[in-house]
């Protein structure tokens, strides 16, 4: 039996059609189905939960990018502090929908992925824990599904996992 | 309760620079309070910013965020007086939604 009390789970079942109408009345008036709230997409637990960089880029169908210098990551070159580091990326390439970071020796590597649509340019700054001294990388998917990435090394003089 | 997300949009003519904090502790698991106790993980999954009913940004995150994730996104067209929405969604169930009128 898998975990319900995860809210991905949950959605998941609803959404297979494996939870009764009867079943999800109740549920109606405790906030867990709020209707009219935005809810988001699943949230990619095998990438997210991947334990090394390959099994991570593999999960997030990104094992074949290709190198490219149409995406900048901006980040400091020295990090004192591991647990907050700003890296800045942006992407060059037409038709890029989304940007996935991945901190090579954090213990899961993929932080995170964002998907831009509309009038929302690729273009993101983000806030990330690094474990140590490592390199990081961002992935761009442009529309036509194709993986673009670049990498920056940062040093990180104090880790950021443990706190 | 969820603490309230704070948004700042600074627009400079086409592009407007959305600036996004979103308040949530960002727990590993991995971390021992002053007992030596481990901290339950817990952390933001997901995350919505909309304009006006339409999604722009539609975030993953995983527990490698920094503790009060601070967010700045680039957005075109935005105007004084538009509405914009952003809510979370952390691996607890619980969740955020909150609305703001650019000045």
């Amino acid at each position: 039996m898998k975990n319900l009390s995860q809210p991905d789970e949950w959605r998941r079942r609803l959404l297979k059609g494996g939870v009764s109408a009867s079943l999800l009345t109740p549920l109606l008036g405790t906030g867990l189905l709020m209707p009219g709230a935005v809810l988001a997409a699943d949230w990619n637990r095998p990438a997210f939960t991947a334990r090394n960089i390959g099994d991570a880029l593999k999960s997030y169908g990104a094992g074949n990018a290709m190198e490219s210098r149409d995406i900048v990551i901006n980040a400091p070159e020295i990090a004192e502090n591991g647990a907050k580091v700003e890296v800045e990326v942006s992407s060059n390439l037409a038709n890029t929908r989304s940007l996935a970071l991945f901190a090579d020796k954090n213990p899961m590597p993929l932080c995170s992925s964002l998907e831009f649509s509309g009038a929302a340019l690729p273009y993101a700054r983000i806030q990330l824990k690094l474990a140590e001294t490592m390199r990081i990388r961002a992935v761009a998917r442009t529309a036509d599904g194709k993986n673009h990435v670049a990498f920056r090394e940062i040093k990180v003089t104090l880790g950021g996992c443990g706190g | 309760m969820a603490e309230q997300i704070k948004l700042r949009a600074q627009i400079q003519g086409e592009f407007t620079e959305l600036r996004i904090l979103l308040q949530h502790p960002m727990e590993t698991g991995q971390r021992k309070d002053d007992k030596g106790m481990s901290v339950a993980m817990h952390f933001i999954q997901t995350f919505i910013v909309s304009h006006g009913g339409k999604t722009l940004i539609e975030g993953q995150l995983n527990t490698s965020v920094s503790r009060n994730p601070l967010f700045a996104f680039r957005v075109r067209g935005i105007k004084a007086g538009d509405q914009l929405t952003v809510s979370w969604l952390d691996n607890l169930g619980e969740r955020r939604q909150d609305e703001f009128t650019v000045g």
